[in-house]
């Protein structure tokens, strides 16, 4: 098990890395960052000022080892944009990400688990019907769009929760309800093909046959099995997330991760944008391989392979 | 049992309700005398000298003073934290400064402020976002407590502009010990408000500051308190400005300003920005087809400038024909102008040898897409087959200044300010975005720029912007203009600088 984690940390190691090295050239893709520094009223004298005050006139693989090096010693530098080291600009964005993250998730994991078994018991009923139609709305239904026709019903005619921000814990209920939705029906498919497929085996009908009830059948024999390909799955679906929630953030004026790491990029306020991926790209290894460690530890088949 | 679980359910119940209407956003202003605001893009930190955005430049506007202050309704310059100024000689400003006034950390504003400001800024390690605001200082030096004397680096027709709220003075204690990063931590001004609290690019406190100086040409403030918020998403402003927990936004897109203009205030207000399309003439040795005056000609007339202005500006944008925005000192109005006329075009083309219409390629930043599209289903008519690409702004301005697109078409706000001298000279001026290299007219923009007598710069950017008009080396589009959203509660008075001036709002 312990050369099974250490592979899987090298692994991460590396993924990290590649992932900062790609950004990092990407972000160049997007024009010379000391325009986009100076402004949309900038001369290029103020870009020249610009690119000689903030290094951009190095070779960029020079840029690339300064800031690997720096961020090493745990310094992700300054932001140009807001004159503050990155490290606190990231701190206090941080936690609105991981709120509306961890909560959508965990309310899409509710959901869709319960539903989705209760899916798979009589594949085609009426309540595998409803599940289905509630899989195809949330995935077929813009998150942008949800969450506007949200806002207009609790926030603007029923004045029920604030319309934006996260000054309260109530600014939370829409974004949460809008993300958790969009993450529902990845997860509640799979745990109802998996539930049915399992519900199938011959150790199922065995459990059966010896006279256990459904519920015991199904908590304590097929459950166990029917989660492994969920588990991977839930690792990437929070991994979407925690990363992945711009347009949420946007339409609800949340500040968090997302929106910075895109209005940097936009902004070429490149300490930001790489001090984010760098972050997200080992909070996105570290959920996949804590998937892989889970499925290890709940199927010892995987850690002898 | 079955009592204890119904009381247990109340509780629970009028727990929750409790504090979800503790939690319900607070209504907008009036009120509690707060003044709810939204930008849809973060403002930058508030140290002026490093901000771009208007974003920041309005907030730090509420929050620092400059020497002096420009009244746009009347077009004076009004003493502010200089009492009075004089040009001792064209190089030479020498300014007698305001006693009494205090800044928002209680210290006393002197002289030292004014020279540990400017000083500090005009060194170029400081990193001052727009060198033209700074780069005509050589060094300011004191003649006493209460007294200065700016020595200019070279003639700049701009310095009073400059000196006018676009430079602000900071508290030279707090400024020498804590620098640019300082200033954007907790800005320390003299102005009308002082910030509170600030979640950077996220949320801004600004509260009405009481020891604000009796003669500000800002005046007292009418509103205590404002707030300002990020909300990047605009139809989640329009939903909190109809639900009203938001008293003003602005840039509301014309076709979503005639849907609110049912529910709040929609107030509409030309500015100094201008849309054009700039022609590549002397990049890659002449080798595009535009850099035959015919074919520029040709271009300008084929686009129904009319049409894209009314349609995609708002009812007040107006189609330019000079290269600047008419509301700008210095913008002659007398010039070239070229009609919608496609036969024209067509007939210039073949006159170029051109008949049968080319391929050009044309970048666009900052404009939207179908705005572009529009030009360029225009010249298709008369045959130009025209290539778009969508740039980020930094990468088309790059492509630019390397000449390797024939045509930008993009927008340039002037920094807001209403003089030829901060738009023309960067584009014909001889610089790195001078794509049609005219010595002659780099010339005439140079004597009007560095001139102090009005009437010599009015003459000489007249002969510049003839010359460019005559030549073509612009397709001027239209002025653009702005949609405020407002409370109904809220008097707001907005000003072609797309400078926002809070101070000067009120309740109803």
């Amino acid at each position: 098990m312990l050369r099974f984690l250490l592979r899987r940390l090298l692994v991460a190691l590396l993924v990290a890395l590649a992932v900062s090295s790609i950004s990092f050239s990407l972000a160049y893709l997007s024009g010379d960052p000391a325009i986009a520094i100076a402004g949309s009223g900038g001369s290029a004298q103020d870009a020249e000022l610009v690119r000689q005050l903030y290094g951009f006139d190095r070779p960029i693989f020079v840029q690339y080892a300064d800031w690997i090096f720096q961020a090493l010693q745990g310094n992700l530098g300054t932001s140009y944009y807001f004159s503050m080291p990155v490290s606190q600009i990231i701190g206090e964005r941080i936690p609105v990400t991981l709120i509306l993250g961890t909560a959508s998730f965990a309310v899409a994991l509710l959901v869709a688990l319960p539903l989705g078994i209760l899916a798979a018991l009589k594949p085609n009923g009426l309540l595998d019907r409803i599940a289905l139609l509630i899989a195809v709305s949330g995935q077929a239904v813009p998150s942008f769009w949800l969450g506007l026709i949200l806002i207009v019903i609790f926030g603007v005619w029923l004045n029920l929760v604030p319309i934006s921000g996260a000054d309260s814990w109530s600014g939370f209920i829409l974004p949460v309800v809008v993300l958790s939705y969009y993450a529902l029906p990845a997860l509640m498919r799979l745990m109802r093909a998996s539930m049915i497929d399992v519900l199938q085996a011959n150790y199922v009908r065995t459990a059966r046959s010896k006279g256990l009830g459904m519920p015991t059948v199904i908590l304590r024999h097929a459950l166990r099995n029917a989660v492994l390909p969920l588990v991977s799955v839930a690792a990437v679906q929070l991994g979407i997330l925690l990363s992945g929630s711009i347009v949420i953030e946007s339409v609800f004026a949340l500040n968090g991760l997302g929106r910075l790491a895109w209005e940097s990029l936009l902004r070429s306020d490149l300490a930001v944008v790489q001090g984010i991926i760098l972050i997200l790209s080992l909070v996105y290894v570290m959920l996949t391989t804590l998937a892989d460690l889970i499925n290890a530890w709940l199927d010892p088949r995987i850690r002898e392979a | 049992m079955q009592l204890k679980r119904s009381l247990l359910c109340t509780l629970l119940g009028a727990t929750l309700a409790c504090s979800t209407l503790s939690s319900l956003p607070a209504l907008a202003g009036k009120t509690d005398d707060t003044l709810n605001v939204a930008f849809s893009a973060e403002p930058e930190a508030l140290d002026t000298y490093k901000i771009a955005g208007r974003e920041g430049l309005i907030l730090a506007r509420h929050l620092y003073d400059g020497l002096l202050y420009k009244d746009l309704d009347t077009g004076e310059f009004k003493p502010a934290l200089a009492e009075s100024w004089e040009f001792t000689d064209p190089l030479t400003i020498e300014l007698k400064l305001r006693q009494g006034v205090k800044f928002h950390n209680g210290a006393s504003f002197s002289a030292d402020d004014v020279l540990t400001t400017l000083n500090t800024v005009i060194k170029p390690d400081y990193g001052t976002r727009y060198q033209i605001s700074v780069d005509w200082i050589e060094r300011v030096e004191k003649i006493n407590d209460y007294s200065v004397r700016i020595h200019m680096a070279k003639p700049f027709a701009g310095a009073v502009e400059m000196l006018a709220d676009a430079l602000p003075i900071y508290p030279r204690a707090y400024f020498s010990e804590n620098g640019s990063a300082g200033m954007a931590a907790m800005p320390i001004g003299t102005g009308p408000y002082q910030l509170m609290e600030q979640t950077p690019g996220v949320r801004y406190v600004l509260e009405r500051f009481d020891d604000h100086y009796a003669d500000s040409p800002k005046g007292r403030p009418s509103i205590k308190r404002i707030v300002a918020r990020t909300i990047p998403e605009m139809n989640t402003q329009y939903a909190e400005l109809m639900s009203g927990s938001l008293d003003w936004s602005w840039r509301i897109p014309p076709d979503q300003a005639k849907k609110l203009e049912r529910r709040v205030t929609i107030v509409n207000a030309p500015i100094m920005r201008i849309a054009y399309v700039n022609f590549a003439k002397a990049a890659q040795d002449g080798a595009y087809a535009i850099s035959d005056a015919r074919v520029r000609k040709a271009i300008i007339h084929a686009v129904n400038r009319e049409q894209i202005a009314k349609v995609f500006g708002g009812d007040a944008s107006e189609v330019l024909n000079s290269a600047c925005n008419p509301a700008q000192f210095g913008c002659e109005q007398d010039v070239t102008r070229y009609e919608y006329d496609p036969a024209q075009a067509k007939a210039l083309l073949q006159d170029a040898g051109l008949g049968d219409g080319f391929d050009m390629d044309m970048t666009f930043a900052a404009m939207p897409r179908p705005v572009a599209e529009a030009v360029a289903a225009d010249l298709a008519k008369v045959g130009i087959r025209v290539n778009l690409n969508e740039n980020q702004y930094a990468a088309a301005v790059q492509k630019w200044r390397e000449g390797s697109v024939p045509a930008l078409f993009s927008n340039w706000g002037s920094y807001g300010i209403g003089d030829v001298v901060f738009i023309d000279s960067n584009f014909f001026g001889g610089g790195a975005d001078d794509q049609s290299a005219d010595p002659e007219v780099a010339a005439l923009l140079q004597l009007a720029d560095t001139s102090n007598d009005r009437a010599v710069r009015k003459a000489n950017y007249s002969l510049a912007l003839k010359k460019i008009a005559d030549e073509a080396y612009w397709m001027p589009m239209y002025n653009f203009n702005i949609n405020y959203g407002l409370s109904d509660d809220l008097n707001f008075t907005p000003h072609p600088d797309e400078f926002a001036r809070w101070w000067l709002a009120s309740w109803k």
